[in-house]
């Protein structure tokens, strides 16, 4: 499978990652190769075989509705980039 | 004037500017989405504490700040929640649910993704029964009804340079319930909001408040002409925090679709952001540059399988509905449909006007008193049903007492009634002969009392042989003064009758 310089420059925006001209055509590469490789897979015959959406077999793993133990503010703000004593701060942002 | 924000021209928003005649000829497209936060003590896929109104980053985990390595698992109640939502409106509950990555970038979504359903949602199709201010009842389709979780909440402070955010909110449960575009007028929308509150807090899943963001609303409004084959192209509406606000927006992109099409202009598919104290629409993005949400299966959930029994425990754990307790009251009780309407409209009134009806067989008596003293008091006071401090029994037994011919319903009203309120033990006979408030329903009695008052009021008693009627009230009034209210009217009618008309 093809992919051309439009999706790379689509996914790109799309998982907010940056690269030059000379990125992107490594980028177009790479990622044809990869769905290449992953195309194998459509040899395979599924005919009647239900798609699994986990390696676990394992199903109804819940939770009873009970509240646990938090993370105390000071430890959940330590590594954000901007903080103060309440809030993580991020640049501006208006819808 | 305002300036259409997308083809930067000035347009004149008057709502009487289109004439009723244009308007006629389109018809309006409605379809809502309505987000419901379920009123769970822990979150979706963690156990922080949902409590609304603490401080910032205070119910927080690693899991809520999307650190690596974590894992979510399903509230269980959540899914209880969910399932009893879609019960209630007769969907299809779906026996094998995924959950679903919906991705995009936001600083409120510390993940990057949020966990919802994408194709197989656990509740499917079903309708909201809806009855319009004139009376009349339809039903409004719906889509489905899928769990996913609420992201954090990002505060934009006048003078601040940064955003602040709250994480509080983040991976708090919600459902969302996605109706058909089935509704074709403001009237209908608001009605099926009314229903989709009345419902969640009956089933006490949500607790229904919009002002406060437990329920939130967004619009699809699309106009096309009447019988044409297709939609119009849909413009979904955010940020309408009341039904009353719901209400404004879709008339207001009514007539502001109807005139884009008069002038031949296209109508965008886009978002728009209604203002409250315009009560105009915004544009915020086009669907174009709409985000690509990349769904895929969450592989870090294990499938929830909803097995037979558990729906049937679900189902067997149902409050009654309030369509149901609705039909009983108008078939079963006789009552009129406006009664029926005005006592279901809260679970806990309905409940305990159940209980009356367990302990009277005079339903009308009984709607008449919940609707009336009961109702007031409770206005009066801004209490809840709950704080109410009469007993249904004790209720019951004062009906009764009044049918008996006991007491008259203004004694028990303005006498007995009162004393009830303060939350007394006594039985309302009991207080009713405690303050000599029996009824005379004696005719030997009354007699002496309406002798005595058509004596003093000879004038009058001319006056009403002469043909004046009317004057009957007035000796009433003499006769229920003289006897301390305590006259039983219908022997004290048929006394004065009896001596006027000889």
């Amino acid at each position: 499978m093809k992919i051309d310089l439009n999706t790379v420059k689509k996914m790109a925006h799309l998982a907010r990652l940056e690269f030059n001209e000379e990125g992107a055509e490594k980028m177009k590469q790479d990622m044809t190769q990869i769905l290449d490789w992953v195309e194998q897979l459509n040899e395979v015959d599924t005919e009647g075989v239900n798609p699994i959406t986990t390696m676990s077999s394992e199903v109804n793993v819940l939770r009873e509705d009970v509240v646990g133990e938090h993370l105390s503010r000071e430890r959940g703000l330590q590594n954000a980039p901007q903080k103060d004593s309440d809030y993580f701060r991020v640049p501006k942002v208006l819808e | 004037m305002n300036l259409d924000p997308i083809l930067g021209t000035s347009i004149i928003v008057l709502p009487d500017m289109i004439s009723a005649e244009i308007k006629n000829k389109y018809e309006l497209v409605i379809g809502l989405e309505v987000h419901a936060q379920l009123l769970t003590k822990s979150k979706m896929y963690t156990s922080d504490s949902t409590e609304y109104g603490n401080l910032p980053n205070t119910h927080i985990s690693v899991l809520t700040l999307g650190h690596p390595g974590t894992l979510p698992k399903v509230n269980m109640k959540a899914v209880e929640f969910a399932i009893k939502m879609g019960l209630a409106c007769e969907s299809d509950i779906t026996r094998n649910n995924i959950f679903a990555r919906k991705n995009y970038f936001y600083p409120d979504l510390p993940k990057g993704y949020q966990i919802t359903q994408d194709k197989n949602p656990i509740c499917v199709g079903g309708h909201v029964p809806i009855t319009l201010p004139n009376g009349t009842k339809r039903s409004v389709a719906l889509t489905r009804i899928h769990m996913e979780e609420d992201a954090g909440k990002s505060m934009h402070l006048a003078g601040e340079v940064d955003t602040l955010v709250d994480f509080n909110r983040a991976g708090v449960p919600l459902i969302e319930i996605v109706s058909e575009p089935d509704m074709r007028s403001s009237d209908e929308a608001y009605a099926y909001l009314v229903e989709i509150k009345k419902l969640v807090r009956y089933l006490d899943i949500c607790d229904g408040n919009m002002e406060e963001g437990s329920l939130r609303c967004d619009a699809n409004i699309s106009v096309m002409l009447k019988g044409a084959a297709e939609y119009g192209k849909k413009v979904e509406v955010k940020n309408m925090n009341s039904f009353r606000n719901v209400s404004r927006a879709i008339e207001h992109e009514f007539e502001r679709q109807i005139e884009l099409a008069e002038q031949g202009k296209e109508i965008i598919s886009e978002t728009r952001t209604f203002d409250a104290t315009t009560g105009t629409t915004a544009s915020m993005r086009t669907k174009e540059d709409l985000n690509d949400y990349r769904y895929f299966p969450e592989p870090d959930l294990s499938p929830v399988i909803v097995s037979e029994e558990w729906l049937e425990s679900v189902r067997a754990a149902m409050p009654p509905l309030p369509r149901e307790l609705f039909h009983k009251f108008v078939h079963e009780y006789g009552l009129p449909e406006y009664d029926a309407g005005v006592l279901t409209d809260s679970k806990e009134i309905a409940l305990y006007f159940e209980d009356l009806c367990a302990h009277t067989q005079n339903f009308k008596a009984a709607s008449n008193w919940m609707m009336g003293p009961v109702k007031s008091y409770l206005n009066e006071l801004t209490l809840h049903i709950s704080d109410f401090p009469v007993k249904a029994n004790s209720l019951a037994e004062l009906i009764s007492i009044i049918d008996e011919g006991k007491v008259s319903f203004s004694v028990a009203s303005q006498n007995i009634y009162p004393e009830l309120l303060k939350g007394t033990d006594k039985s309302p006979l009991e207080i009713a002969q405690e303050l000599n408030l029996i009824q005379e329903s004696d005719e030997s009695s009354l007699k002496p009392i309406v002798e005595t008052v058509l004596a003093e009021n000879v004038g009058k008693v001319e006056e009403y042989r002469s043909g004046k009627k009317g004057l009957m009230g007035m000796f009433m009034g003499q006769v229920m003064k003289k006897s301390q209210g305590k006259a039983d009217p219908k022997v004290a009618t048929k006394l004065l009758t009896e001596l006027l008309e000889n």
